[in-house]
């Protein structure tokens, strides 16, 4: 298999941060903070990279992967999209405010949209479960996200990216 | 080796020193429901909670798997508070099993059919809400079939190709009612480091892994399982 030039980034990249560890099983979980801290996110060639190091099963660094919401297999998008699922935010519909972005934005929850503008993801609360359901934007939270809602968030980073290319011109 | 007298079901019978529960009752032909462990598994999960056995002097149910026999030890397989906790491990499991067992090639070999019928619960459950998982078959190996739907993640598949084989081709991955036994990145069977050995699908209780017949079919994994078992 031909290795693509990012892929091949992404190997010497890690190389480089496992260079900083031990070989001790007990050190994948920083490991793959590390990893992620540096690249956005952890991928494939990243955690082939690991698990050789660590001399472990390839799918036991997948497995603590994806068990951890902390950790993420999709490269980060320009904006991040959080749609809270706590418990105020499941009462007030939570769970239609996302199949809106997912519809919306065509992507499932942890995944990027293939221009890389957005990315999704849940959240297990917020803590401003008045504004329920809430989504938080870019580290802003928006509340009484209806879907209608999700269609004016969208509408208006359309419009300011359309100004920016306007002034860039 | 020195061997242990112990009592299971007012039964006298006689173990090696240092024998787990389930493995002495059962080469004494007193049947305990297990899911997850192997006899060569030094360290069982004891993740199934179905095993669990009452002993004299212990306040709570214990699981099978992971107590050593005593000398003069009793056992009860068929104390209420064991059963209680098995037939409600076993009615979990099958809330979240296609149960259908009509078209499944392990109908008959099946672990779950026989552990149902073994503790008096029926495969069609009502006790909790059926939430099936409607994962994608996955056919792309030339010798099995892996149906993630009827996998009840005991393990056993993930712990002959690690432990048992050295492979370590399956895993865990994913959390809560998404868990499950896969690959690395989820991706077929085919583009791992499987090499075609079969024994997952030997080890497997359920027909969450079935052979493939020659013309590419499925096979019932019951031949092989009782092949295996004979010749321990």
């Amino acid at each position: 298999m031909v290795m693509t030039e990012e892929q091949a980034r992404v190997r010497q990249q890690t190389k480089r941060i496992l260079n900083r560890f031990g070989r001790r099983r007990g050190n994948l979980v920083p490991i793959l903070q590390k990893v992620q801290g540096e690249i956005g996110y952890l991928p494939r060639e990243a955690m082939l990279e690991i698990a050789e190091f660590l001399d472990m099963p390839e799918i036991d660094v997948y497995g603590v992967v994806t068990f951890y919401n902390q950790f993420r297999l999709n490269p980060p998008g320009k904006h991040s999209v959080r749609v809270c699922l706590g418990t105020a935010c499941h009462m007030k519909g939570g769970y239609i405010t996302l199949d809106a972005w997912k519809r919306r934005l065509g992507i499932d929850r942890g995944q990027t949209s293939p221009d890389r503008e957005f990315d999704l993801d849940t959240v297990a609360c917020v803590g401003c479960c008045v504004m329920a359901p809430v989504t938080v934007v870019d580290d802003k939270p928006q509340g009484k996200v209806a879907p209608t809602k999700v269609d004016g968030i969208l509408l208006s980073f359309k419009l300011e990216k359309e100004r920016q290319g306007e002034e860039s011109r | 080796m020195k061997t242990v007298s112990l009592t299971i079901d007012g039964k006298r019978v006689k173990a090696h020193e240092g024998e787990k529960v389930l493995w002495a009752a059962l080469d004494n032909g007193i049947y305990v429901p297990n899911l997850c462990t192997l006899r060569d598994n030094s360290e069982p999960s004891a993740a199934c909670r179905l095993c669990f056995v009452e002993v004299e002097g212990k306040k709570q149910p214990v699981p099978a798997c992971t107590e050593t026999i005593e000398q003069g030890m009793v056992v009860n397989t068929k104390g209420p508070g064991a059963l209680r906790l098995a037939r409600t491990a076993l009615e979990l499991l099958l809330a979240s099993h296609p149960v259908d067992c009509a078209h499944c090639p392990s109908s008959g070999s099946c672990e779950l059919q026989k552990i149902a019928a073994h503790l008096g619960v029926k495969l069609k459950t009502r006790r909790f809400r059926k939430l099936l998982r409607e994962l994608l078959v996955d056919s792309s190996s030339p010798v099995f079939i892996y149906d993630p739907n009827k996998c009840v993640l005991c393990g056993r598949c993930v712990w002959v190709c690690r432990e048992r084989l050295g492979i370590g081709v399956l895993g865990f991955a994913h959390r809560g009612f998404e868990r499950v036994v896969t690959t690395f990145g989820d991706g077929p069977i085919a583009e791992s480091k499987c090499r075609d050995c079969g024994e997952c699908v030997v080890a497997c209780p359920t027909g969450a892994l079935t052979f493939k017949d020659k013309q590419g079919t499925v096979k019932s994994a019951h031949k092989e399982r009782v092949e295996t078992e004979t010749t321990q």
